[in-house]
């Protein structure tokens, strides 16, 4: 459980390594990158969860499901931060991670999107996108009212981070619009952009594909896809849709009123009794 | 720099070409490609290395002489000098429509026998892949973007930068390789082979020569005076030939810049960015960019839409007569000039049209409010008619001489001639060689010296104008010998935006008739703003008042029809509005929203009798399938009203009394 320091040759190349051609084999999953001991989040009297351990590995797509109030929203909240479990610990590269606040673990690249998207309305879909780079700018506000130099050839750069991944999302047609005029399925890719220009080593997803068309949640699978496939990045998503879930993820976890039912591989946890019995229903 | 300037005779390849641009105007814009939001641009001299390059790349994969290549995607810089490249070598280049399933190239791969394909993504592998079984010919696959294309271990997948980086390896061993390859090609070699999207069976192949090609392209160029400063945007697909002569062909020969936009759904907004000078449209987009207009003015605050109301009159009145040198009155000529600064050109710069000075519109008929819009905003929007295997120009319309219902004048070197039985054939530097591996298509279509088959019906107008009214095979003939052009007068009648549909009857009948559907959107909006209350189509349908404005529309093209001797004969004399909206559903339309005019016979044979019968009610009874797949029926009592006819349809109305 040393994590990343066990740089076992294959599991080594965790940057995104884009060079062109090379047939890579199937993708790898690596040591854990974040782990949960025996979390326990209450909110006075409400337990909304109860001891609960799982891991998260390296490159891997992890789903977490279950029924509405499990608890899977806290527990990406205590992830990223926002909560602060009285009991249990959260470990995220190798290290135990003390009590921080949510900007703190963006910077030590955890990103998220919201249930509920949580966009600038008013500004447009690059200029929400350009925030996601906020925390790798090095220049101040004042330097970048000059725009000069050293801080003009930074805005290029990030632009040009922010435009591979418009180019990417295939969003160039709404670059300019503002994102309120957006119909619902574009505002969560947004969302998504704005998450990756963050270039998080772990990416947390919150119902990625709620309300959306069959068409738009088929896109959206390929990009989440996509995005683990090429940048290499770790994902944590909630989703309800259950053929979603079994396709595109590596492994799921069962929560239900605030514990864990199950932990393992799509098939491993649709044979399973319990999560049939809580959640599933009847395969079908 | 503005003259034009056409290339000497002995540069009859569009490689040759490029070595001309090469040396004339290294420096100057080739191609530009929006990419991650910046224009980037390519010139001359660069596109002449990388095709260079590619040639060589190309030629190492193992492309020989007279193989085929097939290139699908969107228009991209580098499937553009896949062609160049191609043709570098000997080979012929064959653009697949990118939108097509893998059922539909299978086809073509197979037929043309494409060894290689350069493709632009892992969409267009994924569906080469499918069909590969199936097209054992196809040996190597060439791709652009390598998204997605991590866990491709096939060896016959090559990425775009390695064929072009062993190319060049290749000519630095072999520096005259490309210049001895080039010297071998002709004027009469193969230049490309465009399938025909094929409405009507199989596609076929046109084979066309670069004598074809640059010939009536460099045609075009002399006619409406292309320069090198031009500037075009290539977004309609590569495999149509309208784009191979404007983004293409036309670019070689005049030296102009080509540029692509980022993604399909860009192109408006690309449009606005770049601001081309040259522009072709079908009538289709055109109409969607006026409709965007209206809605958005329909938004705008009152003060702006009342400018734009008083503006678009005073563009209506005079705008056209400028833009065709005609005498103006002072007034009005100053009132369009202040429109000039007031609205039509932000509404220009809006929408990119700011630098037009070439707009084509060609494939359909376009609507005269349509076309007389941009005419009188000052865009020189005209017609042409072409086709494939013309290499596109047949006729054009000349400066000055434009309307909205003829397709202009025949092109440089280009003779036309109009059948007996009607049909419009032409001949001329741009026919086709064959169909490729098609004898029987090519006999049937092309006579021996070298007249061709257009299957359209036509006739030549007082002023020379070519008019074109229908599929040959549509034309009938009323009984006293007149013409019968059902599509014309449907797409005479369709213009008007009450009427959604319209089916005419008259083939060997004494006079003409039609079907009416009334379109629920506009005349709904129209009853709403009359307080006139209904609860169904067919309620609406049958409304006096909605009978009357129909009349009036039908009225109007019986006058414009009547004003041509050659179609007064098509004039509508009695029509009935249908009970319900003619509906793919229940067989009556295609999936295309095409009418089945046979099947629509049939079903409503008693409204034709009624039609023909002077009666004046038919009663109806029809079946209809809801959506939800249940049946019901439609009971009704239908009006049939006559409508007065101009000069050259008094004949028949005599007849019909």
């Amino acid at each position: 459980m040393a994590a990343e320091t066990l740089a076992t040759p294959d599991t080594d190349p965790a940057s995104p390594a884009p060079s062109e051609g090379t047939a890579a084999p199937q993708k790898k999953i690596g040591e854990t990158l974040l782990r949960a001991d025996n979390i326990t989040l209450s909110f006075g009297g409400v337990k909304a969860l109860t001891d609960i351990s799982f891991e998260i590995r390296e490159h891997e797509i992890l789903a977490i499901i279950g029924p509405n109030g499990a608890g899977k929203t806290s527990m990406l909240n205590v992830i990223n931060g926002f909560y602060h479990p009285q009991q249990g610990r959260i470990m995220y590269l190798g290290a135990e991670r003390r009590a921080m606040r949510p900007h703190l673990a963006a910077r030590q690249g955890i990103a998220r999107t919201f249930q509920n998207v949580a966009l600038f309305k008013g500004m447009s879909t690059l200029d929400n996108i350009m925030t996601g780079r906020v925390l790798k700018m090095k220049s101040n506000i004042f330097q970048q009212a000059i725009f000069w130099g050293a801080n003009q050839r930074e805005e290029i750069a990030h632009r040009e981070v922010v435009e591979r991944i418009i180019d990417f999302l295939e969003i160039e047609a709404i670059r300019k619009t503002p994102v309120g005029r957006l119909p619902y399925g574009l505002q969560k890719r947004v969302e998504l952009a704005r998450a990756l220009a963050m270039e998080p080593k772990l990416l947390l997803l919150d119902e990625p594909m709620a309300g959306m068309n069959v068409e738009e949640k088929e896109d959206m699978c390929r990009f989440i896809l996509d995005v683990n496939d090429e940048f290499g990045t770790t994902i944590a998503l909630i989703e309800h849709d259950m053929g979603v879930v079994m396709d595109i993820s590596d492994r799921v976890v069962v929560l239900d009123y605030g514990r864990k039912l199950a932990d393992g591989t799509p098939d491993e946890v649709r044979a399973n009794q319990d999560v049939i019995d809580a959640y599933l229903g009847v395969s079908h | 720099m503005t003259e034009v300037s056409l290339p000497p005779a002995e540069l009859d390849t569009f490689p040759k070409l490029l070595e001309r641009h090469r040396a004339e105007r290294p420096g100057r814009p080739a191609i530009r490609e929006k990419d991650f939001g910046i224009w980037q641009t390519h010139t001359w001299g660069q596109v002449a290395e990388e095709v260079r390059n590619l040639a060589a790349g190309l030629f190492s994969l193992g492309v020989k002489r007279g193989d085929k290549v097939a290139i699908v995607g969107d228009n991209r810089p580098r499937l553009y000098w896949t062609m160049t490249a191609a043709q570098a070598i000997g080979a012929v280049p064959v653009p697949l429509y990118q939108d097509s399933v893998a059922e539909e190239m299978a086809f073509v791969v197979e037929h043309a026998e494409a060894r290689f394909a350069v493709v632009e993504d892992q969409e267009q592998v994924d569906k080469l892949l499918e069909i590969r079984e199936r097209c054992p010919g196809l040996t190597q696959i060439v791709y652009d973007e390598s998204r997605g294309m991590r866990h491709y271990t096939q060896p016959f997948l090559h990425h775009f930068d390695a064929v072009q980086a062993e190319g060049q390896d290749y000519n630095k061993v072999h520096p005259d390789f490309y210049e001895d390859e080039i010297a071998k090609g002709k004027g009469s070699d193969t230049a490309i082979i465009l399938y025909t999207s094929g409405t009507t069976g199989t596609p076929k192949g046109v084979i066309l020569s670069f004598d074809n090609v640059m010939k009536t392209a460099a045609n075009g160029v002399k006619l409406e005076g292309l320069t090198d400063t031009d500037e075009s945007l290539a977004y309609l697909p590569m495999a149509w030939v309208g784009d191979h002569i404007f983004s293409f062909a036309q670019s070689y020969v005049a030296g102009f810049c080509v540029a692509c936009p980022e993604s399909s759904e860009t192109v408006m907004h690309d449009m606005r960015e770049l601001g081309p000078t040259y522009f072709f449209a079908p009538p289709r987009i055109f109409e969607n960019i006026l409709t965007t207009v209206m809605i958005r003015m329909e938004d705008a605050g009152r003060i702006k839409r009342g400018l734009f109301r008083y503006f678009m009159e005073v563009a209506r009145r005079s705008g056209i007569k400028i833009l065709d040198g005609k005498p103006v009155g002072m007034g009005d000529r100053l009132l369009y000039a202040l429109g000039q600064v007031l609205v039509y050109g932000p509404l220009k710069n809006t929408l990119g049209f700011t630098r037009i000075r070439l707009a084509y519109t060609a494939g359909e008929a376009i609507g005269p409010d349509i076309f007389d819009f941009y005419r009188s905003l000052g865009i020189n929007l005209k017609q042409l008619y072409g086709s494939t295997e013309a290499s596109v120009f047949i006729t054009i319309q000349p400066d000055g001489e434009i309307e909205a219902d003829t397709v202009g004048k025949p092109a440089l070197d280009v003779e036309i001639k109009i059948a007996e039985n009607g049909e419009v054939m032409f001949r001329g530097p741009g026919v086709f060689v064959e169909y490729f591996k098609n004898p029987e298509a090519t006999t049937e279509t092309k006579t021996p010296d070298g007249w061709v088959h257009t299957g359209d019906a036509g006739f030549f107008a007082e002023n020379g104008h070519l008019k074109i009214i229908d599929r040959a095979k549509d034309v009938g003939r009323v009984n006293d010998g007149g013409l019968f052009a059902p599509k014309y007068v449907e797409n005479k009648l369709k213009f008007f935006p009450d009427i959604k549909e319209a089916v005419a009857y008259g083939h060997e009948r004494d006079f003409c008739t039609a079907f009416i559907n009334i379109d629920l959107v506009a005349v709904g909006s129209w009853a709403e703003r009359n307080n006139v209350a209904y609860g169904s189509y067919q309620e609406l349908a049958a409304n006096p008042q909605v009978i009357e404005i129909i009349k009036g529309h039908i009225e109007k093209v019986n006058r414009d029809l009547a004003a041509d001797p050659q179609l007064a004969s098509c004039q509508i004399r009695r029509f009935l509005i249908l009970h319900k909206e003619l509906d793919a559903d229940d067989g009556e339309l295609t999936r295309t929203r095409k009418v089945r005019r046979r099947f629509v016979a049939d079903r409503y044979d008693s409204l034709i009798e009624a039609l023909y019968s002077g009666a004046e009610t038919a009663y109806i009874e029809t079946e209809v399938t809801f959506e939800d797949g249940r049946k019901g029926t439609i009971k009704a009592d239908l009006q049939v009203i006559d409508v007065a006819v101009g000069p050259g349809g008094e004949t028949m109305m005599k007849k019909a009394s």
